[in-house]
């Protein structure tokens, strides 16, 4: 009995994320558009936009692989996944025990190589050109993520994220140099890989200047609903690794009762709802960078994150 | 080498009209002329054809007076200009789809406006021909190199722009050439205006270029008027600049808050076109349309200011003057859009001065021409303006050099409404009937000098019209702009030129 409870919530945290992901897009959205005074879309309109693409007819380039077309669903797959191991509202949950944060680097990479690959399957310029600038952001935004977790794992002493939350509502985190050059480095990274202003304008319609966006170009129909669907889930899954990380308090703990998920649902989807409303704030207020100066932002990153790392090191060896 | 003037002076053919001077010139004339504009005097401001001549309008800067030259041309051919003169290349190609002229030694023979999709081979000539059954496919120039490849861009562009191809040859993001290709939107319009008669055909002129409604009908107007030796009651001229700066103000606000978007600051371009879209119902409010098109007739103006309206203008200075400067500080103060403008889409001074780039193209690279004020004519001779003159010629000087010129519009247009002078609207309707004649006309549009020249014939229909868009001599800066430049900048430079499309095409 005991099972199919801990299966039902496991499962509801799933679809959770799932159902959720369009919201905090059109919410992006649409406090962006308040900010600009502009009335804006619905909150509810990605839905509808996936709702129409999953009913619209898909249209092949005539020499896409088979690559081409399986691509938007191991992206989504591989992006689901990782979303629903972040522990969004409760910690131990039934498959806690797999939500590493080596897998979630390893789920988000895998996810990235196919829609490179897929960018270029077709052999169209802007394609390619969106597949190189991926790569080139990648190249230092994998490494930067992993020196984050690096750090997160040394303080909390495990890599599995339930801990990590478990851990970091604990009296002895303290206050501490590296968790805060992680934090940073952590926002950056998750702007680079959600591909927002400065580093990429999902909003675009400059085809010389995107960078996602010119991957998914030659998707339609249902593919481009999975790619836009992943999108979403990447969206909110960095922002629930930085909740369930930085900010873990009201997390249902192991056993807690009906009431106590409810609750700690409820302060999940605020958490989003604030997190949106910052980046919606932050890309209103920037404009976006050169390609080339990418590097320099990530490169900042990767070496905040890899301060955090050697800052735990030393202190520890005293 | 004699100086250009000398050439000039010697082929003049006595009478010269007013503020403008005209010449029929042979060959040998005709290519002295083209090796001086070659050897950087005078610059070439336009090359237009006809069934069996070619002209040629050359601004004299010692003299501040722009010549026209024409050449006959029996044999269906002329000297080529832009073999010596690179500004004239585009211009002769489309002389040669259009008319048949061979422009002799021309160092590009590709045909320009004409894709091969025309119902008809030079479509202008005396005897036009049916178009040969298979155009060779277009033939890009070279760039090759181990590490290249090219990305065609358009014509059909993701967001709602107008037509055109870019090729891009880049190494890695660093641009190594860019080629346009433009004619998509040729529209036939000096074909309609021949025969037309004068309503019409300023109707068709108004339509070169919907965001230069006004300057086009103001030019049109103009070259007509001097063509019948007849001149606007002072009213309507004064009108005509009145709505002429209301146009640059619009397209100002709306150009500024563009280039900041293309750098994903959509910040700016909300506010801006909070403005642009003010600019335009007061627009709407004093001449009954919102981009003023039509408003501007030969002979005069059809929309009178009522008294009360001139409030209503007033109420936008201030609210302009009140909310700009607080988008500029905006702008001034966002870092990370400065980086995107500052230094990008260097344009060569010397490169703007002989293509005689216009508008802010040409002001922010050093060349102060501004038609208002180097040919003056009525009312700005009468007005007080500066003349915003920049050096960097980047994206950030073409942005300032719009943002001086808005708060020059907004005292232009306090100062028309200051000195608004009574008196009728258009002169009388039979002053405008039936008189053969030559015009010439230059009005300054938002993007630089808009050329119009025309021919009217004894029964007072248009014989022949070019209107020249300030755009031809801009676009082919654009592809010497991007070079050494990332490709993901291009839309930036682009929106920092803004050429037009349609008054390119025609």
């Amino acid at each position: 009995m005991a099972l199919i409870i801990d299966l039902n919530i496991q499962f509801t945290e799933m679809f959770l994320v799932l159902l959720l992901s369009p919201l905090l897009t059109g919410w992006v959205r649409k406090v962006k558009a308040r900010l600009l005074r502009r009335q804006g879309p619905s909150v509810w309109q990605p839905y509808r936009d996936l709702a129409r693409l999953l009913k619209k007819e898909v249209v092949l380039a005539e020499n896409a692989s088979w690559l081409f077309r399986v691509a938007p669903y191991l992206i989504f797959a591989a992006t689901w996944v990782a979303a629903a191991l972040v522990p969004t509202f409760a910690t131990g949950l039934l498959f806690s025990w797999c939500a590493d944060l080596i897998a979630l680097a390893a789920l988000v990479g895998s996810a990235r190589f196919f829609l490179a690959l897929a960018g270029l399957d077709v052999g169209t310029g802007f394609g390619g050109i969106g597949s190189s600038r991926e790569v080139m952001i990648a190249s230092l935004a994998e490494p930067a993520t992993l020196m984050i977790f690096f750090s997160l794992a040394l303080i909390a002493g495990s890599t599995q994220l339930s801990t990590i939350a478990g851990f970091m509502q604990t009296p002895e985190v303290g206050l501490r140099v590296s968790l805060a050059m992680a934090l940073v480095a952590m926002l950056m990274v998750a702007i680079a890989e959600n591909a927002r202003i400065p580093v990429d304008n999902p909003a675009t319609h400059l085809e010389l200047t995107m960078v996602h966006e010119a991957m998914v170009l030659e998707y339609s129909g249902r593919h481009l609903a999975m790619i836009e669907l992943a999108a979403s889930l990447k969206l909110l899954m960095y922002l629930s690794l930085v909740g369930c990380v930085f900010v873990p308090w009201g997390l249902s703990p192991v056993g807690g009762g009906l009431a106590r998920h409810l609750l700690a649902a409820g302060l999940y989807v605020g958490k989003l709802a604030v997190g949106g409303v910052l980046l919606a704030l932050f890309e209103t207020s920037i404009a976006k960078m050169r390609v080339f100066r990418v590097p320099e932002f990530l490169g900042a990153a990767l070496m905040l994150s890899l301060l955090g790392v050697l800052l735990l090191f030393v202190t520890r060896s005293f | 080498m004699a100086t250009l003037t000398e050439i000039l002076s010697a082929a003049t053919s006595g009478e010269t009209p007013r503020g403008w001077r005209r010449a029929v010139v042979d060959a040998e004339g005709w290519s002295r002329v083209a090796a001086a504009l070659g050897a950087g005097e005078g610059t070439l401001m336009g090359l237009w054809g006809e069934p069996a001549a070619v002209f040629m309008a050359v601004l004299d800067e010692s003299e501040s007076a722009v010549w026209i030259l024409s050449l006959n041309c029996p044999e269906g051919s002329f000297p080529s200009v832009g073999r010596v003169h690179a500004p004239a290349q585009r211009l002769e190609r489309t002389i040669r789809d259009l008319f048949g002229l061979q422009p002799v030694d021309a160092p590009d023979r590709r045909p320009w406006l004409d894709h091969g999709r025309w119902e008809l081979a030079q479509p202008l000539a005396a005897a036009p021909q049916a178009p040969a059954a298979e155009m060779p496919p277009y033939a890009f120039l070279a760039a090759e190199g181990p590490n290249l490849h090219r990305i065609p861009v358009g014509p059909v562009h993701a967001g709602i722009i107008e037509p055109g191809h870019f090729r891009f040859t880049v190494n890695g993001e660093a641009v190594v050439r860019l080629e346009e290709r433009l004619g998509y939107v040729h529209k036939g319009i000096e074909g309609l205006m021949t025969g037309a008669g004068l309503e019409r055909a300023a109707r068709l002129a108004a339509r070169v270029s919907g965001d230069s409604t006004v300057a086009y009908s103001f030019a049109f107007a103009r070259a007509v008027e001097a063509a019948l030796g007849i001149e606007a009651p002072t009213r309507a001229v004064w009108l005509r600049a009145l709505m002429a700066e209301l146009e640059r103000l619009a397209n100002h606000f709306g150009d500024i808050g563009a280039i900041a978007n293309d750098a994903s600051f959509s910040l700016m371009l909300a506010h801006c076109s909070v403005l642009r879209e003010r600019v335009l119902r007061v627009a709407e409010t004093c001449f009954g349309h919102r981009l003023m098109m039509d408003r501007i007739q030969p002979g005069g103006v059809t929309h009178d200011l009522q008294a009360d309206h001139q409030g209503v203008i007033r109420g936008l200075i201030d609210e302009a003057r009140r909310r700009f400067p607080h988008l500029v500080e905006l702008y001034e103060q966002t870092a990370s859009l400065k980086d995107r403008t500052v230094g990008t889409g260097h344009l060569n001074p010397a490169l703007a001065r002989r293509f005689g780039a216009g508008g802010f193209v040409g002001r922010a690279s050093g060349r102060g021409f501004d038609c208002r004020r180097s040919l003056a004519y009525a009312p700005y001779d009468e007005l007080l303006f500066g003349a915003p003159i920049v050096h960097r010629g980047d994206v950030n000087a073409r942005l300032w050099v719009r943002v001086v010129e808005v708060g020059q519009s907004l005292g232009l247009i306090d100062q028309i409404l200051d000195g608004l002078p009574e008196g009728a609207l258009t002169v009388d309707s039979n002053r405008l009937s039936a008189a053969a004649g030559e015009g010439l006309a230059l009005v300054e549009g938002f993007r630089g000098d808009i050329l119009v020249w025309v021919r009217l014939g004894e029964d007072g229909t248009v014989e022949r019209c070019h209107l020249r868009d300030p755009s031809w001599f801009q676009w082919p800066l654009l592809e010497a702009v991007i070079d050494n430049n990332i490709i993901a900048d291009f839309p930036l430079c682009n929106k920092s030129f803004n050429c037009s499309y349609s008054g390119h095409d025609l």
